[in-house]
């Protein structure tokens, strides 16, 4: 039986006192807390949390929310995901996409900047920020971009686009070729303390190319593109990040090459960190089967080899967080043969679910799978975000972990639906999200 | 008084600070000092000290600026002056070089300043002429008469180099004046800090015993003076900085950054300065702190004290 989804209003306009989430398994993947207990917010921010707290009752004048013996987990982040504000509201807006990430049970999203225009200026950023606080459901933070207009040639103003609220910086699907550009942006972005994120791809080689070169894509007579186009550009970036220093984030990896290479680089003492998107280790390139669009994303889903080693490397920390790309389109982009379609998919509403799988296959405890959503991906970009302690905002995520159901993509708040997991049966979901203390999605 | 040997200045070329010792500093330093009171009379031409020598001042870059400092310095010591100014971009340059000193030389002149957009190229052309050559600025690596002139700069207005706290702000990637003085201030005694934004700090720097900083702030705390360089605009636009006006913000010297600094620290800038890029103008303007136009004025004395000490040397060999 699939609950209803019901959203309150934005976070911003609620003004609550102080509530008592009880009957709670309090689950803290930074601090390693999992505990039957409870937790007090007041306002916006946690002010207690434990397995003894309110072991006599709540006292009078605290609002109570019964958790009913659900996992109730920092709220979760998403660290990329494209909202199409602004420029193309029609696939998606801060409104739509913060629904969709409320109803995933993620509390923070982390936008790209390829909007259009591109979030290259201080003025797009402020924009941004005005039209979050007036409209979206969940916090939101932006990346702003490497390069002038993405064009991968001037560096863009950093440290402008940082004070203006820029949590970091990346071209996103255009990577930075130039690797004297690529050297002074690490340059430069280390400076204000900020990461450089990569969508890793080298052009020249992928050029033409629309999904992964293997069996699938020559039976198909699609162009596929090899690993090594990603495991080439990270290879490159992490030796300029050695003469650099600074920060390098790797946007969703997806071969086994690049995040050897990560690995590596992880050992040798580099400040470097990757994520990886819940479609790369949940399905192979035979979902592309015949020609569906709907599994047309970049980087492409890879074979069964490169989901084992995106899995191996969430299990031994070489990948820190979980992330879904989150990349709304219409039918207009999405309904053209294959070669000539959108890349991408919407990933919000299915994020936890298809991670839960790695908790319930027995691959990762419940503690790391969510600790890959939570602080780590909180700490790529340095927010403060992503723990159940005193004193922290009061995001909170409940999950119902042995939820079974069925993925409906009709009914994700997205305004988007092109999504190949439609039918999949998931187990574990969102049943409420509180953001800043203000609970704005529940399955009631 | 204990008797002192007369000073002897050993050298044929001004190539770079390096070879110099503290006392050749202190040396051009005085007469430097004594030049700028000459200069200040009436009757600063007609010092004969350089009759019926010729001084080619050849330059391969432009740089008003420069080239007529050592002109006047030359003609008001009695020199013949020649300026001669030098297309590089479109000839084979290590050959037009040779061939260029070898015409110069033949002419025979006793100064041949140079100016040339290649580090080294100034040290080539030393060695294939027989008169004084004095580098007046190659490529990135040594502007040495800048070095001095902002050492005998700072002397005069602090009383002192050794001991002082000097930060030297902006493009040192591509600045031969930031190498000159660092190297210089260092000799004598100076603590120097580099401030720069990452793209335009040389890679391990701080193998000449500076300090570096990114944040103006913390660069500027408490030092005596604060060293401005010079953006070349055509720079900007290019990879190494964002924009200008992110530039100014974060690396720009404004009220608001040099109070950070020494309440009487002194502000310097070899010029042109671009206002409103790496300096505001009211700090630039603000004869309580600046000393950009001092700098002009003693750049001439340091060249004339530069020209009196080689051309002694010439005397004697």
């Amino acid at each position: 039986m699939t609950g209803a989804p019901q959203f309150t209003a934005p976070y911003q306009q609620q003004k609550p006192g102080k509530i008592a989430y009880i009957n709670a398994r309090v689950v803290d993947p930074e601090s390693g807390l999992d505990t039957k207990g409870a937790v007090l917010t007041e306002r916006e921010l946690i002010i207690d949390v434990g397995a003894n707290l309110f072991a006599d009752g709540v006292p009078e004048g605290i609002d109570v929310v019964d958790c009913g013996g659900h996992v109730l987990s920092p709220g979760l982040l998403d660290i990329q995901v494209h909202f199409r504000e602004p420029g193309e509201e029609g696939k998606e807006d801060l409104a739509s996409g913060s629904k969709a990430a409320a109803a995933g049970g993620v509390t923070t999203a982390v936008c790209m900047a390829n909007t259009k225009p591109p979030i290259d200026s201080v003025h797009v950023v402020e924009f941004l920020k005005k039209r979050a606080r007036e409209t979206s459901f969940v916090n939101i933070e932006t990346y702003a971009t490497i390069t002038k207009g993405m064009r991968g040639e001037e560096l863009s103003e950093m440290g402008l686009l940082k004070e203006a609220g820029a949590v970091g910086f990346s071209d996103d699907g255009l990577p930075v070729m130039n690797s004297r550009v690529m050297r002074r942006a690490m340059e430069y972005a280390k400076m204000f303390n900020m990461p450089i994120a990569q969508h890793a791809e080298d052009l020249t080689l992928s050029h033409g190319s629309c999904m992964n070169e293997g069996p699938t894509s020559t039976k198909l007579g699609l162009e596929g593109v090899p690993n090594a186009a990603e495991a080439i550009i990270v290879s490159r970036d992490l030796h300029l990040l050695e003469i650099t220093g600074g920060h390098y984030h790797v946007l969703h990896i997806s071969t086994r090459q690049a995040i050897e290479a990560v690995r590596q680089a992880k050992a040798r003492g580099l400040n470097v960190t990757c994520e990886a998107a819940p479609h790369h280790f949940a399905l192979t390139d035979q979902m592309v089967g015949s020609f569906r669009t709907f599994a047309k994303m970049n980087p492409p889903l890879r074979s069964q080899e490169d989901c084992e080693a995106v899995i191996e490397g969430l299990k031994d920390g070489t990948i820190d967080a979980i992330a879904t790309d989150h990349a709304p389109h219409g039918p207009a982009h999405k309904r053209l043969p294959f070669a000539s379609a959108a890349y991408g998919i919407v990933g919000l509403e299915t994020m936890l679910p298809l991670a839960l799988q790695l908790y319930h296959d027995g691959h990762l405890s419940l503690l790391d799978v969510l600790g890959k959503m939570t602080y780590q991906a909180a700490d790529i970009l340095k927010l403060n975000a992503g723990r159940i302690a005193k004193g922290k905002p009061a995001d909170l995520t409940l999950i119902d972990l042995g939820r079974e159901w069925s993925v409906d993509t009709l009914q994700f708040s997205s305004k988007s639906k092109n999504a190949p997991f439609d039918a999949f049966v998931v187990k574990g979901r969102a049943v409420r999200t509180v953001v800043r203390g203000k609970t704005v999605f529940e399955l009631v | 008084m204990n008797s002192v040997k007369p000073y002897r200045f050993p050298y044929k070329d001004l190539l770079s600070i390096d070879q110099f010792s503290q006392q050749d500093i202190l040396t051009i330093l005085d007469l430097a000092d004594h030049y700028v009171e000459q200069n200040r009379k009436p009757d600063k031409k007609h010092s004969t000290i350089l009759a019926n020598k010729t001084q080619i001042n050849l330059f391969f870059e432009n740089s008003t600026r420069t080239r007529t400092s050592f002109e006047l310095a030359a003609k008001w010591l009695g020199c013949d002056v020649v300026n001669m100014e030098v297309e590089t971009s479109s000839v084979k340059k290590g050959e037009t070089l040779i061939d260029t000193a070898a015409t110069l030389n033949a002419m025979h002149p006793e100064f041949i300043v140079v100016r040339h957009p290649d580090s080294g190229a100034v040290h080539l052309l030393a060695e294939k002429v027989n008169c004084s050559v004095i580098n007046a600025g190659d490529g990135r690596h040594s502007h040495p008469t800048q070095a001095l002139l902002d050492a005998a700069t700072i002397r005069r207005s602090k009383g002192k180099i050794a001991g002082l706290t000097v930060a030297i702000c902006g493009d040192i990637l591509h600045s031969r004046v930031a190498r000159s003085n660092i190297t210089l201030l260092k000799l004598m005694g100076a603590n120097v800090r580099l401030i720069a934004p990452t793209t335009l700090m040389p890679y391990g720097v701080e193998v000449f015993g500076v300090e570096t900083y990114t944040d103006m702030r913390e660069g500027l705390k408490d030092v005596d003076v604060v060293m401005m360089l010079r953006i070349q605009k055509e720079r900007m636009d290019g990879s190494f900085i964002p924009s200008e006006r992110e530039y100014f913000r974060f690396f720009g010297l404004d009220r608001r950054k040099l109070a950070y600094a020494k309440p009487d620290a002194s502000v310097m800038h070899p010029g042109p300065i671009n206002r409103g890029v790496e300096i505001s103008s009211d700090i630039a303007d603000d004869l309580t702190r600046s000393l950009i136009l001092e700098q002009v004025e003693i750049g001439v004395a340091v060249r004339q004290a530069i020209l009196e000490l080689l051309a002694s040397n010439i005397t004697r060999t």
